[in-house]
């Protein structure tokens, strides 16, 4: 499993620096001067010019390159110009609150999607397969901020259930102040995952190995727990770990929505507001943030499959 | 007397589609209802105009959030322009950008992945290693950064659009050649001199082009979505034209006067498109997808 | 066919009472297709006496798998019981379970089967030792050890070599031959009277085909067990049977003790599938012989 795992670390490594290399260069494409916007309309073409030697931006491309991935290792992103602070500590900052965004939409996501895909397999009848198809098909023509908009409509202003916006204060208002956009993001991914799982669960359960466990006598119980559970379940671990750019996306426009101060929301007022060097380093977070996340699966996956884990 | 239907095999082709009662895959309905709903949306959107005269950005400030009335069937907006004119035009624009937006995603997504699985060795590596860079962003983060790169308006989301979009189009194909490469006819193609050019236009390429058209059904739908949210979010297509996505964003900021209509329709508008597109997809699926 | 081995002396049950172990009676089994309903069992009548090992013996969609999985009750759910019983012990195991369903409690302790393909039967991700007891740990409520005891004792039973070690192993750890015998330790650990054989040795190669061979029957003579041998090798029949069906489109053709089918063949079938397998009389010689 090390070997497997050491073989996955460095499968990554090409794709991060890509990853770094790509936000680099649609920085440079992007048109304005970071300096000119940092310092104002007021500002001087001295000191303009000052700055941009301060900050490198006279260097030649390739030097530039180095030193925004030498600065990426240590975690220095530069400074943000609208905030006035280093992007590190904006990231520090805004980061938990779209982790745990993600975080409460994935149990949203499975609480959902395990249901569906278990009655559709099991059942196999038109009817929970036409429920199932079309419930699928509409929340995947639903835009993001559309089943937010609508969330806040019927849960939070005509009820006031929920909140329908802001992070609260503590750990009890965070999670209850995410209900709404957590089940926003989970729709998002909630299709891909209902439409893989009912697939898995169709396999594992009409496997040879679900019949061989009927035939010993095993209850229908234990055999669909212990066999097609089992299996369809590791089948969907790697299923749910390849949504992880769906959910930043998705919490990218929920947070908007509903006014979290996270990292998703950072990202949008710094591409209104064109501040360049948080964008950049958005864009890096965001793409590393799911190549770990790939690696975390492979981790997980190795460690539930025993094929994986030694070595088959 | 029926013996338990116990888990068992159905046959391998079920298993991979929906488990959908046979009388809807034999003759399959799903196609024809997915057409004709979007048969009927299409028309609206392209004959409705002709009957909607009002100007969709005339404004009338003294009847802003009007009712519905003769004049404004679906009432007026918060600058008093008329919903049903800007909901018919918006939707013109909407479902073009996102159907033209499909066209050079799949040219250039089937053409990488055609060169990579039919070459192999470098050009794979390349070709696919590029894919996994693009697709290791989150889809609505580079489409973002690249609207900010480019700056709003039509043009730019075509260019993000495409450069995101081909990854799919390309896994696609690349898998197709990697089967197809390997068959006799291919082989004999080659022998009989054929140049490579040729035996991939002519004879690789156009067996792989109906995973790339199921999978354009379902694209479609992901930029209508991209359209929408890029402009609620002041991103995409920019005013005056009218758009879904700015109306929405629109219905959004008046939600507390009890206005629903903005969001609403153009909402339900988006949904059914996506409803009938995904029957369509996979209705095309019942007919394209290779018996294997 | 030698006396000794034709008849072996069942231990438990003795057939004290007149009536056979497993009755299939007028089976008849529908399925419905993409092209419509298709019979796939025609009146299908099978009796196998308490420890009678017979071979079920035809071409490859003659419906001898759908035989014995309707004998387990597990058709796929396109397929229907349309008319017929399978009694076992007097009782039509189709509807005697709750719910006029398939009597489940049968399965495992009457009834089992070892399938055709081991690769594919067993749960990748599931250790053998647990798949060869989890069944009957949940029905006598045994204990985690207790059950692990019993399946390296299984284990041993079958033959396969170091059984304390091998008990915690993944199926994709062993080879084919032993999960072949890891599948026949998990279908005996109950002590059934029944055993349902779908061409369980056509995946292994040819030496390791006749050790298993050996073992089916040395468990079929030393638990006189009832053996229903699906097949389209005849010359396993000869090794194995003592008496054969022949199917043939979804219909049982001809029946009869093993010499009497090699002997003198009634249907023109039968001798056409006796003169594909040129080894038979050399193999009813070497059953002779041993």
């Amino acid at each position: 499993m090390g070997k497997y795992i050491a073989r996955r670390i460095f499968l990554m490594v090409p794709i991060v620096l890509g990853v770094a290399t790509l936000s680099f260069v649609l920085m440079q494409l992007a048109p304005g001067d970071p300096a000119a916007a940092y310092l104002g309309d007021k500002a001087t073409p001295e000191a303009v010019a000052q700055l941009r030697h301060a900050w490198g931006l006279d260097q030649p491309f390739l030097i530039q390159y180095v030193q925004f991935l030498g600065g990426l290792v240590i975690g220095d992103f530069g400074p943000s110009f609208i905030f006035q602070t280093s992007v590190l500590e904006l990231l520090k900052l805004r980061m938990p609150a779209t982790l745990m965004l993600m975080l409460v939409s994935v149990i949203f996501a499975v609480a959902i999607s395990i249901p569906i895909s278990l009655w559709v397999a099991a059942t196999k009848s038109p009817t929970s397969a036409i429920v199932s198809r079309i419930f699928t098909a509409t929340v995947q023509g639903m835009p993001a901020f559309f089943v937010g908009t609508l969330l806040i409509l019927v849960l939070g202003v005509n009820t006031g259930l929920f909140p329908v916006g802001g992070y609260g204060r503590n750990l009890g208002e965070h999670l209850y102040s995410l209900v709404l956009p957590g089940i926003a993001v989970a729709l998002t991914i909630c299709p891909v995952l209902i439409r893989s799982l009912t697939a898995a669960l169709n396999d594992s359960l009409s496997a040879e190995y679900t019949n061989f466990a009927m035939s010993k006598g095993l209850s229908r119980s234990k055999t669909v727990t212990n066999y097609a559970f089992r299996n369809a379940g590791i089948t969907g671990i790697s299923i749910l770990g390849i949504q992880v750019g769906h959910l930043v996306g998705g919490a990218l426009i929920v947070e908007n929505v509903f006014a979290i101060p996270g990292a998703g929301s950072l990202l949008m007022q710094s591409v209104l507001a064109r501040d360049y060097n948080v964008v950049q380093a958005l864009t890096v977070v965001f793409g590393v943030l799911v190549v770990l996340v790939y690696l975390l699966t492979d981790i997980i996956y190795s460690v539930v499959d025993p094929r994986v884990r030694l070595g088959g | 007397m029926s013996v338990e239907p116990l888990a068992s095999q159905t046959s391998p082709q079920a298993r991979f589609t929906l488990p959908l009662p046979a009388f809807l895959r034999r003759h399959n309905l799903q196609l024809w209802i997915g057409l004709a709903i979007m048969g009927i949306i299409v028309a609206i959107l392209a004959i409705g105009p002709l009957f909607v005269t009002a100007d969709p950005n005339r404004q009338d400030l003294l009847n802003a959030f009007g009712p519905s009335s003769l004049a404004h069937p679906m009432g007026t907006d918060q600058l008093g322009r008329d919903i049903l004119s800007r909901f018919l035009n918006g939707g013109r624009v909407d479902l073009m950008v996102a159907v033209i937006a499909v066209i050079v995603p799949f040219i250039l997504g089937t053409a990488l992945g055609a060169l990579a699985g039919y070459f192999g060795r470098w050009v794979d590596v390349v070709i696919m290693r590029l894919a996994d860079i693009v697709s290791a962003f989150p889809f609505y983060v580079l489409v973002i950064v690249l609207v900010f790169v480019m700056g709003n308006g039509m043009a730019s989301i075509f260019v993000a659009i495409s450069l995101v979009s081909w990854v799919a189009y390309a896994r696609i194909v690349r898998g197709e050649v990697l089967v197809l490469r390997e068959e006799e006819f291919i082989s004999a193609c080659r022998a009989s001199g054929l140049s490579t050019p040729r035996i991939l236009a002519r004879h690789v390429v156009p067996n792989t082009v109906s995973q790339g058209i199921i999978y354009a059904m379902s694209d479609i739908v992901l930029n209508i979505g991209v359209v929408v949210t890029l402009s609620f979010f002041g991103m995409g297509i920019v005013p005056p034209t009218a758009d879904w996505g700015q109306m929405m964003n629109d219905g959004q900021q008046y939600m507390g006067t009890g206005n629903y209509g903005l969001i609403l329709w153009p909402g339900f508008a988006v949904v059914l498109v996506s409803l009938a597109l995904a029957l369509i997809g996979d209705g095309l699926t019942n007919i394209l997808k290779p018996k294997r | 066919m030698s006396p000794e081995s034709a008849t072996p002396q069942p231990s438990q049950s003795q057939p004290g009472q007149a009536q056979p172990l497993l009755e299939v009676d007028s089976l008849t089994v529908d399925i419905d297709g993409e092209v419509g309903k298709h019979r796939i069992l025609d009146d299908v009548s099978i009796t196998l006496e308490p420890g009678e090992p017979m071979g079920l013996v035809g071409e490859s969609g003659s419906g001898k798998s759908m035989t014995l999985r309707t004998i387990l009750g597990m058709l796929p759910p396109a397929a229907t019981v349309v008319d017929g019983e399978v009694r076992f012990r007097g009782r039509n195991i189709l509807t005697s379970g709750s719910g006029r369903r398939y009597d489940q409690k049968v399965r495992g302790t009457g009834i089992s089967m070892v399938f055709q393909e081991p690769a594919i039967a067993l749960n990748p991700v599931m250790k053998v030792g647990r798949q060869i007891t989890d069944a009957i740990a949940e029905r006598k409520g045994l204990s985690k050890r207790a059950s692990h005891d019993l399946a390296i004792e299984l284990m041993d039973r079958v033959g396969i070599a170091n059984p304390e070690s091998r008990v915690s192993d993944y199926p994709f750890q062993l080879s084919g031959g032993m999960r072949q015998r890891v599948m026949i330790a998990a279908a005996l650990a109950q002590e059934p009277e029944i055993l349902l054989c779908d061409e369980p040795t056509t995946a292994l190669d040819v030496t390791i085909q006749a050790q298993v061979l050996d073992l089916f029957r040395t468990m079929q003579q030393e638990k006189g067990l009832g053996l229903l041998y699906v097949t389209h090798d005849l010359a396993v029949v000869a090794q194995l049977c003592t008496s054969i069906s022949v199917m043939k489109s979804g219909k049982i053709i001809e029946h009869g003790n093993l010499q009497r089918i090699f002997d003198e063949p009634q249907e023109d079938y039968t001798r056409r599938l006796l003169s594909a397998t040129p080894r038979i009389d050399d193999g009813v010689q070497l059953e002779r012989a041993t």
